[in-house]
């Protein structure tokens, strides 16, 4: 081996170890005006979420009352005065649009409060660490629990925990099932045994997931497991709000009976911030992929520095052009107007209109026509050549329609349509039930010295005999070879 | 393996194989997974056990459960039937008439014609009745005998020409073979059969076959040659030819005419499949 290889390898091997194992975090409870806000939007967004479902918006009888229902069994999604029919699915890729450009100009602006204050697992994960610190006390009494030896008490705890977080994530696995079905009815169903087997098989898939990832995997969901943090780094400029920590200020750290205090920075290392911190991380070390900016190391170290008369904000939701920018005395600068958050806005603002026309302009009337593909065309007795057509008319409007149907620049045609015209004519009249798909078989026949080509271009001309309004189809007409 | 070599770093035996420098750890299977291995070496046992499994010269290993997928698929079947014998019993009772002028009943009948014609029907009638030559389209409007809904139930059921007791047939006579015309007098017949439809050339023929066509031809082709649907003879008047209307084509089927045969269908296809596929077939553009 040349000794230039020799020279490269690591002094002591347990440094290149590729495992990390987990090291269990007992958060500390921590008090002020972030956690108060993270209470809020806990509280706001769980009862939207649970209470959703429940909410009622009568559409006439017929159809379900229920005002955000995706009814998948009959092919509808509901949003109140909104209905969705399969095949206008984009709408939902609009919505997904919108959502995915306006968390990259949140991001952008604002750092990380999608993951620090509205995210699901975030959410979730403290909602069961509440009721964790219900049962088994705040860090301090859950690390001597789990040091501490078997007991019946420890039994009793472990158990009322996990059974309460069951409970919860069983709340939260039916509470989505309800976005599907029925809610009222689902949840008499439910819990008389008569709800189908698809139902409990789902409950049980999201009350699983919600237990293991809220309670058992925790941060390591947003450290393992989910891709954006991975790319939001992108998003970041020296200009978006991170969690900051004034080095400057607050070093060199050292305790607040320190005999060298006045040599030392504001930081009295209390460790307030890496104790409460949910992903256990030490934010001094500055940004780091681990932190979801929740910001409770801010009301952690503001605690502090109010007991100690000090300055708040040694940790403090800021940009990074601030933090440097008070480390040299400048005034503190905050630009919200930045070409990448311009891009965003107007990409989002681009899709929202588009949307926002697209649901307003939302035709409520399609049609699809099918051609016959065998035969392409009959030959009738009296030398006439005739085609048929099957006519899909998606009735999307709540009420009982009736239309003319004709064809366009094709005069000698006549039409018959079973169960409507018999013996063919130029316009027939057909009707199509409220919310529903008329099918129809069409016919049409010409003479043959009427027909100029193999194929002859046409166009099938449905007139809504309420508001006259035309749709059109065109199509075409088959005769035999010349 | 008496030298065995280990990883520094890891601590795990290497296999000894190394490529560029580059070594292979000796990574077991997981624990878990090997015994999920055994597990279901144990399982398989059980299911030898239980279910019907291997095969011997005579039969096979009948399981002690009794378990049988054909057993299974009977009684799917049964509870298939006893579902649909809500429609079924109706079809049974009810006349093809009265079964299409009820529209929940039609489309049961259009839902199961459909695939009873394409299994059945369609090798010879074409997919959707599209006919062929000597086949006859039944998408049109043309129907040699009878395009009503109980006429096309009757030539499902019994057939045309077939072996039923019930059937219909009609023989064209063989004119030239048994020598009931001569080969002129059925160029002439032919001739004028083309000017029934307009197509003639000769004036002459055309004149001369009339006469043959009122003495030979007329009592089941009709005097006009439109045909007559109770004896089967097919308009000879209009647009629609089964075996071609060029003049060889006219000329050959006089002489030695061919001669379609429709099988019975009654023997194959229940009663109530043969009201479905009547029904479907009735809907294809040409029902009278």
């Amino acid at each position: 081996m040349p000794p230039e290889q020799q020279t490269t390898t690591p002094e002591t091997d347990e440094d290149k170890s590729l495992y990390a194992s987990r090291v269990k975090i007992h958060p500390q409870s921590v008090t002020g005006v972030f956690r108060r806000l993270k209470w809020l939007v806990l509280i706001v967004i769980l009862a939207l979420y649970y209470g959703l479902p429940w909410l009622r918006w009568d559409r006439g009888a017929g159809s379900p009352d229920q005002a955000i229902l995706a009814d998948m069994t009959g092919r509808r999604l509901y949003f109140f005065n909104i209905e969705i029919w399969p095949q206008e699915i984009y709408y939902l890729t609009g919505l997904l649009i919108i959502g995915a450009i306006g968390l990259f100009l949140v991001t952008t602006l604002a750092g990380r409060v999608w993951c620090g204050f509205s995210c699901p697992q975030t959410l979730w994960t403290d909602l069961f660490m509440l009721v964790e610190r219900w049962i088994e006390g705040d860090r301090n009494k859950r690390l001597k629990l789990d040091a501490a030896p078997f007991s019946l008490n420890k039994l009793w705890k472990r158990t009322a925990k996990h059974a309460a977080w069951l409970l919860i994530a069983l709340a939260t696995g039916g509470a989505w099932i309800m976005y599907f079905v029925d809610a009222p009815t689902v949840t008499v169903h439910f819990f008389t045994g008569q709800a189908s087997s698809t139902i409990y098989g789902f409950t049980a898939l999201f009350t699983a997931t919600t237990y293991v990832l809220a309670g058992l995997a925790r941060e390591q969901v947003c450290t393992y497991m989910c891709p954006w943090p991975r790319f939001q780094g992108a998003m970041f400029d020296e200009d978006s709000l991170i969690i900051t920590y004034e080095e400057w200020r607050g070093e060199p750290r050292g305790k607040e009976k320190n005999k060298e205090r006045d040599n030392l920075g504001d930081c009295v290392d209390c460790n307030l911030c890496v104790n409460v911190c949910p992903t256990g991380i030490d934010i001094r070390q500055g940004q780091q992929m681990q932190c979801i900016g929740c910001a409770l190391c801010i009301d952690a170290c503001d605690s502090i520095m109010d007991k100690l008369g000090r300055e708040p904000k040694l940790i403090a939701y800021d940009s990074i052009a601030n933090m440097n920018a008070r480390e040299e005395g400048r005034p503190a600068t905050k630009r919200l107007i930045r070409p990448r958050t311009i891009a965003y806005s107007l990409s989002l603002l681009l899709v929202m209109v588009l949307m926002v026309y697209g649901l307003s302009s939302r035709a409520d009337l399609e049609i699809n026509l099918q051609r016959d593909r065998a035969p392409l065309f009959v030959t009738l007795s009296d030398g006439d050549i005739r085609n048929g057509y099957t006519l899909k008319i998606l009735n999307m409007a709540r009420l009982d329609r009736v239309f003319d149907l004709a064809i366009d620049d094709f005069p000698e045609a006549l039409i018959s349509v079973i169960g409507y015209e018999k013996d063919g004519a130029s316009s027939v009249t057909l009707s199509v039930k409220a919310d529903a798909v008329g099918t129809f078989r069409v016919f049409v026949r010409a003479p043959t010295d009427s027909i100029q080509a193999d194929v002859t271009e046409m166009r099938f001309v449905l007139t809504d005999r309420k508001d006259g309004k035309i749709s059109e189809q065109d199509s075409s007409f088959y005769g035999p070879k010349r | 393996m008496a030298n065995v070599e280990k990883d520094s770093i890891t601590g795990q035996e290497t296999t000894g194989h190394e490529w560029d420098g580059i070594k292979e750890l000796n990574t077991p299977m997981p624990k878990w997974w090997l015994y999920t291995y055994y597990v279901s070496i144990v399982f398989a046992i059980g299911y030898w056990i239980v279910y019907p499994s291997w095969p011997s010269f005579s039969g096979y290993l009948k399981g002690i459960a009794g378990y049988s997928s054909r057993a299974e698929l009977d009684k799917d079947l049964v509870a298939l039937k006893q579902s649909r014998s809500q429609w079924s019993d109706r079809f049974a009772t009810m006349s093809i008439d009265e079964i299409g002028a009820d529209q929940q009943l039609l489309d049961f009948a259009m839902a199961g014609g459909k695939f009873i014609f394409a299994e059945n029907c369609a090798p010879c009638h074409g997919s959707a009745g599209s006919g062929a030559v000597g086949y006859p389209v039944l998408a049109d409007d043309d129907w040699i005998w009878g395009g009503t809904r109980t006429d096309i139930e009757m030539t499902v059921r019994y057939g045309i020409r077939s072996e039923h007791d019930d059937t219909r047939s009609n023989d064209m006579p063989n004119f030239l073979g048994d020598e009931i015309l001569s080969r002129k007098q059925i160029e002439d017949s032919a001739e004028y059969v083309m000017s029934l439809f307009g197509d003639a050339r000769d004036k002459q023929a055309v004149m001369r076959g009339q006469g043959i066509f009122q003495e030979e031809c007329s009592s089941c082709h009709g005097e006009d040659g439109s045909g007559d649907v109770e004896l089967g003879g097919p308009n000879l008047a209009d647009a629609i030819w089964l075996y071609g209307n060029d003049k060889d084509a006219i000329v050959a089927q006089i002489s030695k005419p061919k001669r379609g045969m429709m099988p019975a269908w009654s023997g194959r296809l229940n009663d109530i499949e043969i009201k479905q596929v009547s029904l479907y077939v009735h809907s294809l553009g040409g029902g009278q």
